[in-house]
């Protein structure tokens, strides 16, 4: 385990991401995007599974985040904004959410708009963790409800789509500075919660 | 009497803004149980600065600022329309200061309401009347990520080998932690209900956050296994954030309601280390916070 993290600023290359180890403390700069649930479902269903045909609008928001999230990464949150009313938006506190939630929509759309990484909390499955080695993507973890740490960490909200999902669902666009996270699943395949997991249960099979 | 409002709204921000000092405490012992240089004293680091920094700036600790549970404890006399009334304005005037994130969500629409008004249920309110002259108005900001770890055992449980006494119960605890890993932020603190039917089980191993986090059961048995459940919640090595590490659970309380024959539910409320609870009494002009 590093003492002193490493810097990455987005767009990440596939390189860089084969160089990420689980365990490895980065510091992420740079555009990125947050999604959660409800942007996860519109993303899948409208462009991916394309089970809703959608609308123009629908179809320009969709033209933006492919060039948005190409080597950039997709951070699940759902942040307290200030300045709603005026549109000077700030992020006032803005820690992760739990990513398990995705795990049915996650990795295609990790290869569907080659994102180069997730951010968020708690680990995702095998279907998440395949798509890391085939993007190649990594999962950062930040650390959950360490949000007015994390929040100084967003320097600028660059824009925002889907706001009538409402504040926390909506897809905001931000300018992050120093965001500290730790990689627990990385692109050769390992998954730090995968790790956990079994060598908590044997304890636990243990303890009963 | 006075305009409770006002009050209400500030202890909507202590809440929301800082947590009870004999939780920070134990955040700060776990902190150094941890290896140098590791993931978990990593994030124990952030979890502490994070923690400083809210108190210190005014903002949410957490930016989900959960739901707003408020148990009421009233002398006679008091209506509890009105006090319904001003809690929930105080709840819309806190959510436009951006103590509260909007998170009232229509199930059928999918609507957020925006001012964290919902239905009879949202946000909750329990009122309880009391043979007191003061007003006392607990509020727990709990978390999705926590709640959404939360589990009902009915006991038996073949698969876990679990009785009908406090051996299952332990046995159910421990497979809640395990099941839970790091999603619901550990380190996490355990409340726990034997006993009550599914609804008044739930509802009671969340009022356990109400109490000292440092007390105990009076009953020495429970004691002992609130103390037991955490030592062996804490052997299982999941640590901060799942990170793997020596601090899994904080403290571990535990309370028991009567049941039915047929019945024997172990409830587990699992509430994130952003451990939200704060007071107001109010007795005449006299106001207090903790």
């Amino acid at each position: 385990m590093p003492d002193t993290p490493r810097s990455l600023t987005t767009p990440i290359s596939n390189e860089t991401i084969h160089t990420l180890h689980v365990g490895d403390s980065v510091l992420l700069n740079g555009t990125i995007v947050t999604g959660r649930d409800a942007a996860h479902k519109w993303l899948y269903d409208y462009f991916i599974a394309k089970t809703i045909t959608p609308s123009l609008q629908d179809n320009s928001i969709y033209e933006v985040l492919v060039s948005l999230l190409k080597g950039s990464i997709l951070y699940h949150c759902g942040p307290v904004v200030s300045g709603v009313d005026t549109g000077d938006y700030h992020f006032v506190s803005a820690g992760p959410t739990t990513s398990m939630r995705e795990e049915p929509y996650q990795g295609e759309i990790m290869r569907h708009f080659d994102l180069k990484g997730v951010i968020g909390k708690g680990g995702m499955g095998e279907k998440t963790l395949a798509a890391c080695v085939d993007t190649p993507a990594v999962y950062f973890h930040a650390v959950g409800g360490a949000a007015a740490l994390i929040a100084r960490s967003v320097e600028e909200v660059l824009g925002v789509y889907k706001l009538e999902f409402g504040i926390p669902e909506a897809m905001w666009v931000i300018q992050v500075r120093e965001f500290p996270v730790v990689v627990t699943m990385d692109a050769s395949g390992r998954s730090l919660h995968k790790e956990v997991e079994q060598r908590s249960q044997n304890i636990l099979q243990k303890l009963i | 009497m006075q305009d409770l409002n006002p009050h209400i709204q500030e202890l909507i921000r202590l809440t929301s803004t800082s947590l009870p000092a004999g939780i920070e405490n134990r955040l700060r012992s776990a902190a150094e149980q941890e290896a140098d240089g590791s993931a978990a004293r990593g994030a124990m680091g952030s979890i502490l600065e994070n923690i400083i920094i809210a108190r210190e700036t005014s903002t949410p600790i957490c930016q989900d600022t959960g739901t707003p549970i408020f148990f009421v404890h009233y002398p006679a006399g008091f209506s509890t329309n009105v006090l319904g009334d001003t809690i929930r304005s105080a709840v819309i005037e806190a959510t436009h200061k951006m103590y509260l994130r909007p998170n009232a969500v229509d199930s059928l629409t999918d609507q957020n309401s925006g001012d964290n008004q919902g239905d009879k249920y949202y946000p909750m309110i329990y009122f309880t009347e009391v043979d007191a002259d003061s007003l006392t108005i607990d509020l727990l900001l709990k978390g999705g990520g926590c709640e959404n770890v939360g589990r009902q055992y009915s006991l038996p449980d073949a698969r876990l080998n679990a009785g009908r006494d406090l051996e299952g119960v332990r046995k159910a605890a421990l497979d809640a932690v395990h099941r839970a890993q790091g999603r619901g932020c550990s380190p996490g603190y355990l409340g726990i209900a034997i006993g009550g039917d599914r609804g008044t089980s739930y509802l009671a191993s969340k009022e356990v956050f109400l109490e000292n986090p440092d007390d105990h059961h009076p009953h020495p048995k429970i004691a002992a296994l609130e103390e037991r459940i955490t030592s062996e919640a804490n052997r299982l090595g999941i640590g901060p954030m799942g990170f793997g590490g020596k601090t899994t659970i904080l403290g571990t309380r535990i309370t028991t309601l009567h049941r039915l024959p047929a019945s024997y539910f172990v409830s587990v409320s699992y509430m994130c280390w952003a451990y939200r609870h704060h007071r107001l009494v109010i007795i005449g002009e006299k106001v207090r916070y903790a």
